[in-house]
């Protein structure tokens, strides 16, 4: 996205610009947010979010190690979202997925790229059910998905408990109440760190961040470069019109949840076969499902954008925790929230900003306007290197 | 009979919950507006309440007089609920925003806005604001004392009573009045089907859609507290997915109050079910099967799936739910 040439008729570009306004009002919410609460550390509390991921080599591994999974899970809201679904259904198919690739790696001992390859089946068989319900049954596919989250969850639970060579329990712990120690029990099912783990200085460092970084540009490419995408496309802005097209909408539904279901549960691999996680038996549903969602909407479900919100929202929240005990971590989700209200009006802003861009444009053939114009626009591209 | 008594008397807890939010996503989505945030409208609604309450214990004076306070504790998380989700009404009706972005943002502000002035409040690391016991409606409230041995109608009626479900009661009923019986209710509904059709007769759908979504905000923020005081264990920031269950119910109940109610108490039953299942003399124990709880708990959410596949064929959404309204539309 360099300057320049046709900028002010770039899509692309005013969504970009929409989504930093976004974030700048969140964070500045945020900081209001810290005064309201504790004004003595309000100061303190800021520079720590927009510093902590940086400050060392440690932290910057731990923003990598959460943007993969929030990036996998963001991926699948954006993709559903391209095909005109909305897909809430994250939380049960990145832990169907993980529940596939934990049995992969803890029970059958394979090797990791074939527990990855099972963890997206296993998000996949989870993604099946909104678009069957959807195409066969006409049930709106978030009631179906936030159902399915559940009943993936307590699913996941019961056999996960009933099979005791995936628990920690028989590999030495004292506790039954999660999956195995992958280390422990399958060294080979871990993702390979090569040498980053030693170059960051973190146990947290693998090339995980760089596997979902390449399946963001496959799915970039498969959106915007092939029929197949385009079809899905078609269906997401006029299912009528592309039935008229000779589309098949139904069979389009499911196939664009099982692949945003596959996203989902890649995310859920990726995260448990770190090795620096494990599965707890838990009773709520995990929030990297959930957080797909703010990562999607800031990106305007561009996946080459997501890797860019994924790590935004993951380098916050790096900073969130470094603000206990101060403030509550839980700062950082309002900041989100924020961000997410505004996106939602990014329509809006989009028209705002297109306008402005446009008035500039006209301003252009005024010589005397011409260098301001181009002044202000560098200073709005200035924060995105920030960002990143 | 005791375990009969048990049943009937949590399903009827936990279904109050369901049907107040359940009621809230009708009157939003029957003007025309999906109400996706009402988790969060929830946790705000019991949030304030529960503060009210707090304090109310704090100050001494809710012990002498507690249903008084238990009903002011019912109409301030009400109002706080309606307050907050004017934020959603903002951006969907004024801003023309997607809904289901707007409800997701506020259902991501709300739990982490209730845990951060938990804190604040009560110190840090407190994240639960405990519930004063004396909101319990018992046999002393009516002037006599607890039998020694309770009987059925004891059992069903004190074990576990709050102001709340009496007034959900009264609510239901408010709620088809309004609905089918006075002006306001037409012109609502009119909103949820054809907002076009209805501004050419002179309604204003603005208005009409900010009164469904507040009152759905009124009557989420009164099911947050009912769902907090029937769980029992304080406030926690959570309403355990509560909120989407009721949009399930809703649906479920086909936009309609009366089958919301049977929809909701079905689906309470369920639910009901999976947390006595050891109990209950007649359901499989699976012994072979370690936390075989697992399997009933999944019971509701199946259940649900299924009746939605047979139901949702008939189904009678409104049709102009989610879709801004464009004065230029035909």
């Amino acid at each position: 996205m360099k300057k320049k040439k046709p900028i002010s008729e770039n899509a692309a570009f005013a969504g970009f610009l929409a989504s930093v306004g976004a974030i700048v009002l969140g964070l500045i919410f945020g900081y209001i947010m810290l005064i309201v609460f504790n004004p003595a550390f309000a100061n303190v509390g800021i520079i720590k979010i927009l510093s902590t991921g940086f400050s060392t080599k440690e932290k910057l591994a731990k923003v990598l190690y959460q943007a993969a999974p929030l990036m996998m899970t963001g991926l699948s809201v954006g993709f559903a979202m391209k095909t005109g679904l909305f897909n809430i259904g994250g939380s049960g198919q990145y832990l169907v997925g993980a529940f596939f690739a934990l049995i992969c790696g803890v029970v059958l001992k394979l090797p990791w790229y074939i527990c990855l390859f099972a963890s997206m089946l296993g998000g996949c068989f989870w993604g099946v059910f909104p678009g069957l319900f959807k195409s066969l049954f006409n049930v709106n596919e978030v009631i179906t998905a936030i159902m399915f989250n559940w009943i993936g969850l307590f699913l996941v639970n019961l056999t996960l408990t009933n099979i005791p060579s995936a628990l920690a329990n028989f590999y030495g712990a004292a506790t039954a109440d999660r999956t195995a120690n992958i280390t422990a029990a399958n060294p080979t099912a871990l993702i390979p760190k090569v040498w980053l783990d030693k170059l960051f200085n973190s146990p947290y460092m693998n090339i995980s961040f760089f596997i979902a970084a390449i399946i963001a540009v496959v799915i970039y490419i498969i959106i915007d470069k092939t029929v197949f995408g385009y079809e899905l496309k078609a269906c997401g802005f006029n299912q009528k019109a592309s039935l008229y097209a000779g589309i098949n909408a139904k069979r389009n539904v499911v196939f664009s949840m099982m692949i945003a279901g596959a996203l989902s549960g890649i995310g859920g691999g990726i995260y448990y076969l770190c090795g620096t996680a494990q599965y707890s038996i838990i009773k709520v549903l995990p929030a990297m499902g959930f957080n797909g969602i703010p990562v999607a909407l800031l990106a305007s479900s561009n996946p080459l954008g997501i890797i860019l919100s994924s790590l935004f929202i993951s380098y916050i929240q790096v900073g969130g925790e470094a603000l206990q005990p101060e403030y509550a971590k839980e700062i950082i989700d309002i900041i989100i929230a924020c961000i997410i209200y505004l996106s939602a009006l990014s329509v809006l802003m989009n028209e705002f900003i297109t306008k402005m861009l446009k008035a500039k444009k006209e301003k252009k053939d005024n010589a005397a306007l011409r260098q301001s114009a181009g002044a202000s626009l560098e200073a709005v591209n200035a924060p995105k290197e920030e960002e990143k | 009979m005791r375990i009969a008594a048990d049943l009937l008397g949590s399903t009827i807890l936990f279904g109050v919950p369901l049907l107040l939010v359940a009621l809230g996503g009708m009157f939003a989505e029957r003007s025309g507006v999906i109400n996706l945030a009402l988790e969060g409208i929830m946790i705000i609604g019991a949030l304030a309440g529960c503060l009210f309450l707090r304090s109310a214990n704090l100050g001494g004076w809710g012990v002498n007089s507690p249903q008084t306070a238990m009903f002011i504790a019912i109409i301030i998380a009400g109002v706080i609920g309606a307050v907050f989700s004017l934020l959603l009404s903002f951006a969907a009706i004024n801003l023309k925003a997607n809904q289901t972005i707007g409800g997701t943002a506020l259902n991501q502000f709300a739990p982490a806005f209730a845990v951060v002035l938990t804190w604040a409040i009560q110190g840090q690391g407190q994240t639960s604001i405990t519930i004063p016991t004396w909101v319990r409606i018992t046999q002393a409230n009516f002037g006599f004392a607890q039998s020694a041995s309770p009987g059925f109608f004891e059992n069903l009626i004190f074990k576990s009573f709050y102001l709340t479900t009496p007034i959900a009661f009264i609510l239901l009923i408010a709620s088809y009045v309004i609905l089918y019986k006075t002006k306001l209710g037409l012109r609502l509904r009119s909103c949820g089907e054809h907002p076009q059709a209805a501004a050419s007769v002179g309604i204003s759908v603005y208005k009409m859609r900010y009164i469904g979504t507040t009152i759905s905000g009124f009557l989420g923020g009164i099911g947050g507290l009912a769902f907090t005081v029937a769980a029992g264990s304080g406030f926690q920031s959570t309403v355990a997915g509560y909120g989407f269950l009721a949009l399930a119910v809703m649906i479920f109940g086909n936009w309609k109050p009366l089958s919301i109610f049977g929809a909701s108490m079905f689906f309470a039953f369920f639910k009901v079910i999976s947390s006595y299942s050891g109990s209950i003399p007649f359901l499989p124990k699976f012994e072979n099967i370690t936390n075989s709880s697992y399997i009933y708990q999944c019971i509701p959410y199946v259940v649900t799936m299924l009746v939605l596949i047979f139901t949702s064929k008939r189904s009678q959404a409104p049709l102009a739910e989610g879709q801004p309204y464009d004065k230029g539309q035909r």
